[in-house]
């Protein structure tokens, strides 16, 4: 203990680093201190986030490789055969495989968003807190959220990249000539800009709730599904009656399946439908981003 | 006193409550903080300790007043100030997904800290939690102690200047609080300013030079312990039981006795400079209690006297 004076004041023990620095050189220190975490923030916040998810690491890679492969051969070698008709896609005639392929490279992108914005946000308000321990490190919250959304786009990547692989291997041993390779690899980034356009507004509804009480499998039932049903996954939109095609039309799965479907084979487009595609998908994704720092903002500060 | 390394001064935080006024938790503190000084907020659950603690945290946005944390308004230099701080929340905050040193190793890139210098430190900081054979253990396999030291750990990754705890013993066993307070007192001794929340009247007496007591977002009175102690209560502190049939009834008898009698629903108690002297003059009077004890007066008698009410409710 140390000794005090009779005012109270502690004295210092004799050895111990008596000199404390004072005010001025405090704040200099902080101000120093401050400024790496300020502009790199978000890229530490990343890195705990896929650091975390090396604890279902195995997940993420089975699910990654998995996916595809089971999806395209048992299209390839089932459903494909059935349907031996090309399918007409706004005037072009195309495999039935080929048709579907780039519609299932988006929607696994969406299915990791559906679960990377899902329960990982939640966990990170509710159940661990450890948003709150980010918060409490110079980190702002502003960078949280873009953390959790880079760190999620990450795994997102993974798996759309995975899936371009085996869609590239699996066109070259049953439709050789088919894709456009100078543009079809341009479905990655598709892929992945459909997934945050459905995920990052989802991670900040996720950011707002205060209790699951079954949100998120509701999310999965009466969005996800339907979705992954209505949205020309599986059949040009134009095949569904009129009143089913708004689905479609709100939906970032049909959005990025259509922009896949032009980068792999060239679907002919009208300029504006492609603006459309595109903007549709940026809006999503931006306002979904300024949303959810503003939810994780007013939630970490209160 | 040299510079504060923090000040408050009619801190204010507001939270809205629908169809009813705004609910003051905090309700215009002003103090100051010396460096290397151990500060303390006393006071029960619920007193508003926690709302300033996440104030001078530079995390909660104050609602009035004026705030300064080493020299800089948390307002705008929120990540400047953290950056000096280290931070032990009430609720453990690690993350049950990464192991005991991958959460140290993991914080001290939050400061911006080379890779090389969170492995370092991160075993370092094993050690002085005594936590080394459990590095690799997954956070949700450590007890309740183990977790709380590791968080405490974990706070000091960025050497901070200033040391927030939160109620940091609530929750543990006698001898885990213990190896705590040691390790607080090792902090002290290096000069680390202390911060620290508490409704364990021990806890304050032990590690804090000087504190608050704290009720309803209000201040009720401030100084050292043993300040406090003198000002508000009596050297000694007689309890005697007789039953919680009978404790009202014979207080009325006892009035008079010492400077103060309170009357818990379990007990009495006799303010007074000599306690055994008190307790004689009850025998005297052919009064029998249970049980009789004489102790020192305490921090929690101070809370008493201050709010009427206990501090562990």
């Amino acid at each position: 203990m140390t000794d005090r004076t009779p005012l109270g004041e502690p004295v210092e023990p004799p050895g111990a680093t008596s000199v404390h620095p004072t005010l001025d050189d405090l704040r200099a220190e902080a101000l120093e201190w401050g400024g790496k975490p300020r502009r790199l923030g978000t890229w530490y916040v990343t890195e705990h986030i896929v650091r975390a998810m090396r604890a279902y690491g195995w997940t993420i890679v089975v699910g990654a490789l998995g996916q595809p492969i089971l999806y395209l051969l048992g299209l390839a070698v089932g459903l494909a055969a059935l349907i031996s008709a090309p399918i007409d896609d706004g005037g072009q005639q195309v495999p039935y495989l080929v048709f579907v392929a780039p519609a299932l490279l988006a929607t696994a992108a969406i299915s990791v968003a559906s679960e990377e914005f899902t329960y990982p946000v939640m966990q990170g308000f509710k159940w661990r807190r450890y948003f709150y321990g980010f918060n409490a490190s110079p980190l702002s919250s502003g960078q949280i959220a873009n953390g959790v959304i880079i760190g999620a786009a990450a795994r997102m990547l993974l798996a759309v990249a995975a899936y371009f692989l085996f869609i590239t291997l699996f066109f070259l041993w049953l439709y050789p000539g088919v894709t456009d390779q100078a543009t079809a690899w341009l479905s990655v980034p598709i892929g992945l800009v459909g997934g945050l356009a459905f995920g990052v507004p989802l991670a900040a509804y996720a950011g707002s709730l205060e209790d699951d009480t079954g949100q998120f499998a509701l999310v999965q039932r009466f969005i996800f599904m339907p979705m992954f049903l209505f949205s020309g996954t599986f059949y040009p939109l134009a095949v569904l009656p009129g009143w089913l095609q708004w689905i479609g039309w709100v939906s970032p799965l049909w959005h990025a399946s259509e922009l896949g479907r032009i980068v792999t084979y060239g679907k002919p487009v009208e300029p504006w439908l492609l603006g459309t595609h595109i903007a549709y998908l940026l809006v999503l994704t931006v306002g979904g981003w300024i949303l959810a720092r503003r939810i994780f903002t007013r939630r970490l500060a209160r | 006193m040299p510079e504060p390394v923090i000040s408050a001064q009619n801190l204010v935080k507001a939270y809205k409550v629908k169809g009813k006024p705004d609910f003051l938790a905090v309700d215009g503190l002003s103090f100051e903080v010396a460096p290397g000084e151990s500060f303390g907020l006393l006071g029960p659950n619920g007193a508003g300790k926690s709302t300033t603690m996440k104030m001078i945290g530079a995390v909660s946005t104050r609602t009035a007043g004026d705030l300064r944390i080493l020299g800089l308004d948390p307002d705008r230099y929120g990540p400047e100030i953290r950056s000096r701080l280290g931070v032990v929340p009430q609720q453990d905050n690690l993350d049950g997904e990464l192991n005991a040193r991958e959460n140290l190793y993991i914080y001290g890139r939050y400061f911006g800290l080379p890779g090389s210098v969170c492995h370092q430190k991160a075993d370092e900081l094993l050690a002085f939690a005594q936590l080394e054979d459990k590095a690799k253990s997954k956070v949700d396999a450590l007890s309740g102690g183990m977790k709380r030291r590791l968080t405490i750990a974990r706070g000091l990754i960025n050497d901070p200047r200033i040391l927030l705890l939160d109620e940091p013993t609530t929750g543990l066993d006698p001898q885990a609080r213990h190896v705590l307070w040691d390790r607080l007192f090792r902090l002290k001794e290096r000069g680390t300013t202390l911060v620290l929340t508490t409704h364990y009247m021990d806890e304050a007496e032990q590690l804090c030079d000087r504190l608050i007591v704290v009720d309803k977002g209000r201040i009720m009175a401030q100084g050292t312990p043993a300040s406090l102690i003198r000002e508000h209560s009596s050297r000694e502190v007689l309890e005697v039981r007789f039953g919680s049939d009978r404790n009202q009834q014979i207080a009325a008898r006892l009035q008079g006795l010492g400077d103060r009698v309170e009357v818990l629903p379990d007990r009495i108690l006799v303010y007074t400079a000599d306690g055994e002297g008190a307790l004689e003059r009850i025998t005297q009077d052919g009064l029998e209690p249970i049980t009789s004890l004489v102790r020192r007066s305490s921090l929690e008698d101070v809370f008493l006297r201050l709010t009427g009410r206990s501090l562990i409710e």
